[in-house]
């Protein structure tokens, strides 16, 4: 799971806090604060006030006076009025008035965060760029809007843990793969079977099944083996890796095949008894390929060199012979 | 079978151990690196007498867990460090591979059965 994360932080990819920075940032007070709002009008009586409060649970509540704000009124003001014993007095006696803590729809939320820190205030008034009031913004909405963005950041980095072809649906073009190169010397048996190790750990790595990782390793390490044994100076492995097909290339610089079809039948091979001592030159290489691939395909030329593509396919079906393997 | 009872069915050496915790019963006898990757499936013994690398990048290529080394080849340094890498556990076994394998067999451990017969031309 680390490594993954790994890999796509490396590709710049989505999840993890710098994401949730980011929401911080971009999220406006509009997007958060409470619309259905309730109002009182500066002469409603602390009495009215007191049956909104309770009725609706709510704690501060907006004065309004021909549409425009004109001040606000919290639960302290009505306990002022209750131990005054004035709750036939009306809301304009005991509401803020002066120096109203607003906040604007258009701000970040991290600037009415900042507000709300600095002031030690429950709620502030939203006004509109017109100076409308439009909402009401408390310390809660903000919690329940960092916490639902926290959660779609998880959900989008847990979805790509689970099914990484949404890590190839998120980069958008034309057709997305991953590519990896190799190159294989020649007679380096020491290292051989390195391509076809990594690959197969880059598609566990990524999400492949293990099932399929294990044929494209089987069928990329008859190749390795192939250009170890076989070729002039070594060649290359490049692997294509596709959500649905991945696509394995074998190529070298000579000495090329004198007849494909020949060495395509079981058992023939003009490995050396030295090479043969190794384990090798059993003449199963090419059937052992076909057999692991969709598709192979070998061109060959005497004195220019090889090519072997190796396809193999993503089928759904494959999932379920997973399981049952 | 796990791998204890291997080591003292064959009077084994464990050379490289590793955290095998799977029941094995199939395995594979061969020198010819591409007979088992055409033939073996994941969590079945490798027998060989093949002591080279490579004999250990098959085995982690065909998901064998547990390699054995027959005929008393004790493999090179270079061998047991591969193993110990991809976590693949090592016995070596002073019997010849066929009397290795007629002991596991014979203590219950499976083949692939018959297979197709493969012509040359």
């Amino acid at each position: 799971m680390k490594n993954r994360f790994a890999l796509l932080s490396l590709l710049g990819g989505g999840g993890g806090l710098g994401k949730v920075q980011e929401l911080i940032r971009e999220i406006r007070v509009g997007r958060v604060m409470t619309t259905s709002l309730f109002t009182v009008a500066p002469d409603a009586l602390m009495s009215e006030l007191k049956e909104l409060m309770r009725g609706h649970h709510i704690s501060g509540v907006p004065v309004v006076e021909n549409g425009a704000l004109a001040g606000i009124v919290s639960i302290e003001d009505l306990i002022h009025a209750l131990e005054a014993a004035k709750l036939d007095s009306p809301v304009c006696d005991f509401m803020t008035s002066s120096n109203l803590i607003v906040a604007r729809a258009t701000e970040p939320i991290m600037e009415a965060v900042r507000r709300f820190e600095a002031t030690k205030i429950g709620r502030m008034p939203v006004l509109d760029t017109q100076g409308k009031l439009v909402g009401i913004l408390t310390r809660g909405d903000i919690i329940e809007a960092l916490l639902t963005a926290l959660q779609e950041v998880y959900g989008e980095a847990e979805r790509i843990q689970d099914h990484p072809d949404y890590f190839f649906e998120a980069l958008e073009s034309d057709s997305t793969s991953l590519v990896l190169r190799y190159n294989v010397k020649h007679l380096d048996f020491a290292r051989g079977g390195d391509a076809s190790a990594k690959i197969k750990q880059a598609l566990l790595r990524i999400g492949a099944l293990p099932v399929l990782a294990r044929r494209v390793a089987i069928a990329t390490y008859e190749a390795e083996i192939n250009l170890i044994i076989h070729t002039d100076n070594g060649g290359t492995i490049t692997a294509d890796i596709k959500p649905y097909e991945i696509s394995v290339l074998a190529e070298d610089r000579g000495p090329g095949i004198e007849d494909v079809e020949l060495a395509r039948q079981p058992g023939f091979s003009t490995a050396t008894s030295e090479v043969r001592e190794m384990g090798f030159g059993a003449g199963m290489g090419l059937v052992n390929i076909d057999r692991c691939t969709d598709d192979m395909s070998i061109w060959s030329a005497l004195g220019i060199g090889t090519r072997l593509q190796m396809i193999f396919r993503v089928s759904p079906e494959e999932a379920k012979r997973n399981g049952n393997d | 079978m796990n791998l204890k009872e291997v080591i003292d069915i064959i009077e084994g050496e464990l050379l490289v151990d590793a955290p095998v915790d799977i029941d094995i019963c199939n395995a594979c006898c061969s020198d010819l690196m591409s007979d088992v990757l055409m033939f073996v499936k994941p969590n079945m013994l490798l027998i060989t007498g093949l002591t080279n690398p490579q004999s250990v990048r098959t085995a982690d290529m065909a998901e064998a867990p547990i390699l054995v080394f027959a005929r008393g080849k004790h493999p090179s340094a270079e061998t047991l460090a591969l193993a110990e890498e991809l976590g693949i556990a090592v016995v070596l076994s002073a019997y010849t591979m066929f009397e290795t394998a007629g002991l596991l067999y014979e203590a219950g451990l499976r083949g692939l059965g018959k297979l197709p017969i493969v012509r040359q031309r």
